[in-house]
């Protein structure tokens, strides 16, 4: 393997660098992507390489940059396109569910749109209000969206060249606390498939389902509940839409107890849906009820409470330990 | 309208070098002296804000620095019982309308997402999604209106904003309703790294007043007594039951985007050198030595009260956190749900064995 040491943020830019070198009709658009290089310097360079045609700011306005691209992908662009926070989208929210998603089905698939919406995605940054939404069921909630929740940098490189690949719209959301992690990426590996969860770590006793900035909070659970000497394994679902129902089940059939753990409020989420799914697929595996970890059913909280609200390992912890331990 | 007052299209009354072609015109001095104390006491705040972020006391501070006269002047031409709303950058106008700047900071030191009582100052909470409060300034006018009220609202946004399909909205709707607002574009020529020429072709963001059948200005955003004479004028409008009018302020943003901005990514030192020089506070008080008003004496009063006001900002918001986490639950409804009574139970038992470890 040919890893380099990169951030995250450096991993989708190394994957839209790729994906324009690769393709004329892959352009970059949005709210600061050009000069500036994006807020959190997704696009750092890439106007600079490619020139302003290929990537370019566009006037304010999200549900312009979204229906812009709408129109684009009708004519034979892969417009990626950036929304400068998760909270920053909803102008745009008109355009993603009655027109993004549901083109194809309209049309008879006679018009589908190949396009990426990209969103610097949730919470753990101290960011003031409006900057830290997990804003992912409104998005898995629309049928026609494509949801991807990369918790890797591997993972961020690899599923957005996919996405940009996707002949389908993809809602690609960025856990921004992750975007300045360093990590070995190869470059060279093979594009993942859409639809594929992964079990970042094996485990005998139970699962921990989680995804894009929980994955890490799943896994620093998993240590710790080791050194306690209980082995938990960690999948990651990264593709929120479409669900890969197979990876997850056999996972916790295996286990019999499982718990989701997602930084978005737990009422009507996905962690319900995911915790809905496991159990009617694993029922009679199930040694304890499937239970959730999430944000609390609240606004995102300002900076200075934000620690209360996210699932932390002591939460994951105190929860797996009700899993009915005694019973078995 | 005091339209016949601009030089070329832009209202100025005083000019960079502190010369006013007109006094006649001109606010009465006591007047101008009075929003001069105010922009020296909304630079220090700015500079004050800039340095607690520097120490990490604030999360991220967006300075007005440069925009002083705006900040001042949306202020000044209102009445106790009118409103302003305000967006992230405009926390010196909000201090300028008597908010406590501590409360004011409460939003970018991290506690809360609004530390006033917007309904005490007749302040709405400082909008971050852009050109949205817009449309709400509209609808307390239009609600005033109705009420039998002759409130005016003031309402802020910079020239990224009016890109925005909710900028549009609020103009049309504000103007077929004939809502008492004024809508004070601050047009300091950036959208974090964004120029004005991606935001629009127009001939000006005041023309686009024309197309939304309201009367429209363009004024010098660093002259303080063409701000006051101008948004006078259409405060006095909408009062009278005339309509909105849409004020555009031709300024400049001298500091980053906020502290976390890299502007050399995207503008010159050279650029912002050319605009110091156009400085709010400087021309003014200019003005007003050389009208006799201002000395050491004056000068010195002004620096005080506003050493007074930084020290009471710096202590203010060194203070220890105040926020009670179980507010989390206590106002997403009127009742806290069963679900949120819940999980504030989970919560303070958490902090209960927290504290006991
Ligand atoms: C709906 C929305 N989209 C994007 C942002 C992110 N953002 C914050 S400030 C800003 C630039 C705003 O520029 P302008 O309206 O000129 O105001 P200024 O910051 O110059 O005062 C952007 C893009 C936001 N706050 N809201
Ligand atoms: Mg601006």
């Amino acid at each position: 393997m040919s890893g380099v040491t990169m951030t995250m943020a450096q991993a989708i830019n190394t994957a839209l660098r790729e994906a324009m070198a690769a393709d004329e009709s892959v352009v970059v658009f949005g709210e600061d992507v050009g000069a500036l290089g994006g807020v959190f310097r997704v696009t750092d360079g890439l106007a600079a390489t490619f020139g302003e045609q290929r990537c370019f700011d566009t006037p304010l306005a999200e549900s312009g940059i979204v229906g812009m691209a709408v129109g684009m992908a009708m004519n034979g662009m892969r417009p990626v396109v950036e929304m400068q926070f998760d909270a920053f989208a909803y102008p745009a929210f008109e355009q993603i569910t009655s027109h993004v998603a549901k083109m194809a089905s309209r049309t008879r698939g006679r018009v589908r749109l190949p396009m990426v919406i990209r969103i610097p995605y949730a919470g753990g940054i101290g960011g003031v209000e409006h900057h830290c939404d997990s804003s992912e069921a409104y998005y898995a909630h629309t049928p026609g969206l494509t949801v991807l929740v990369p918790a890797t940098g591997a993972d961020a490189h690899g599923l957005l060249r996919a996405a940009i690949h996707s002949p389908d719209p993809v809602i690609f959301l960025e856990p921004k606390k992750h975007y300045f992690t360093k990590e070995e990426v190869d470059v060279t590996a093979p594009v993942p498939p859409v639809g594929r969860a992964v079990v970042r770590r094996a485990g005998r006793d139970a699962t921990l389902i989680a995804y894009g900035p929980s994955v890490s909070v799943a896994l620093a659970a998993a240590e710790q509940a080791a050194d306690e000497g209980r082995d938990l394994g960690v999948v990651d679902i990264r593709s929120i839409v479409p669900f890969d129902d197979e990876t997850v089940a056999a996972t916790v059939r295996a286990t019999g107890r499982a718990v989701v753990v997602a930084e978005a409020p737990g009422f009507a989420s996905v962690a319900s849906e995911i915790v809905a799914r496991v159990t009617e697929r694993c029922f009679h595996h199930l040694e304890a009820p499937v239970r959730r970890v999430t944000g609390f059913d609240i606004p995102y909280p300002p900076p200075k409470l934000e620690r209360h609200h996210l699932p932390g390992v002591d939460r994951v912890l105190a929860t797996v330990d009700e899993l009915q331990w005694d019973a078995s | 309208m005091s339209t016949s007052l601009a030089v070329d299209g832009v209202v100025q009354l005083v000019d960079e070098h502190g010369h006013a072609a007109d006094p006649a015109v001109l606010p009465p001095t006591a007047e101008l002296l009075a929003g001069y104390r105010a922009m020296v006491l909304a630079r220090r705040l700015n500079e004050q804000a800039g340095a607690l972020v520097r120490q990490g006391r604030l999360a991220v501070y967006p300075s007005s620095h440069g925009q002083e006269a705006c900040q001042v002047a949306a202020v000044s031409v209102l009445r106790e019982d009118d409103w302003l709303f305000p967006t992230y950058r405009d926390t010196a106008a909000v201090a300028a309308r008597g908010v406590d700047p501590v409360e004011a900071l409460v939003l970018l030191r991290g506690d809360w997402h609004c530390g006033y009582d917007p309904t005490a100052h007749r302040v709405a909470p400082q909008a971050t999604p852009l050109a949205t409060q817009l449309l709400h300034a509209v609808g307390v006018g239009h609600a005033a209106r109705l009420r039998g009220e002759d409130t005016v609202v003031m309402a802020l946004c910079g020239d990224g904003a009016t890109s925005e399909g909710d900028f549009h909205e609020a103009c049309n709707f504000a103007a077929v309703f004939a809502a008492p607002v004024v809508f004070l574009v601050q047009n300091n020529k950036y959208a974090i790294s964004v120029p004005l020429a991606r935001q629009s072709v127009a001939p000006s963001l005041a023309a686009k007043g024309a197309g939304y059948g309201m009367p429209a200005v363009l004024v010098d955003g660093n002259d303080l007594a063409a701000l006051s004479v101008t948004l006078s004028d259409a405060v006095r409008r909408a009062r009278d039951g005339d309509g909105p009018t849409l004020v555009e302020a031709d300024t400049y943003r001298v500091a980053a985007h906020t502290n976390a901005d890299d502007p050399a990514r995207y503008r010159t030192e050279d650029e912002v050198a050319r605009w110091l020089p156009r400085d709010p506070l400087a021309r003014l008080r200019t003005y007003l030595i050389a009208e006799g008003v201002l000395d050491d004496a004056r000068e010195a009063e002004f620096a005080a009260a506003a050493d007074e006001m930084a020290a009471h900002v710096r202590h203010g918001v060194s203070a220890e956190d105040v926020v009670d986490p179980a507010e989390l639950f206590a106002h997403v409804y009127a009742r806290p749900t069963a679900q949120l009574a819940e999980q504030e139970a989970l919560l303070r038992a958490e902090l209960t064995e927290e504290a006991a470890r």
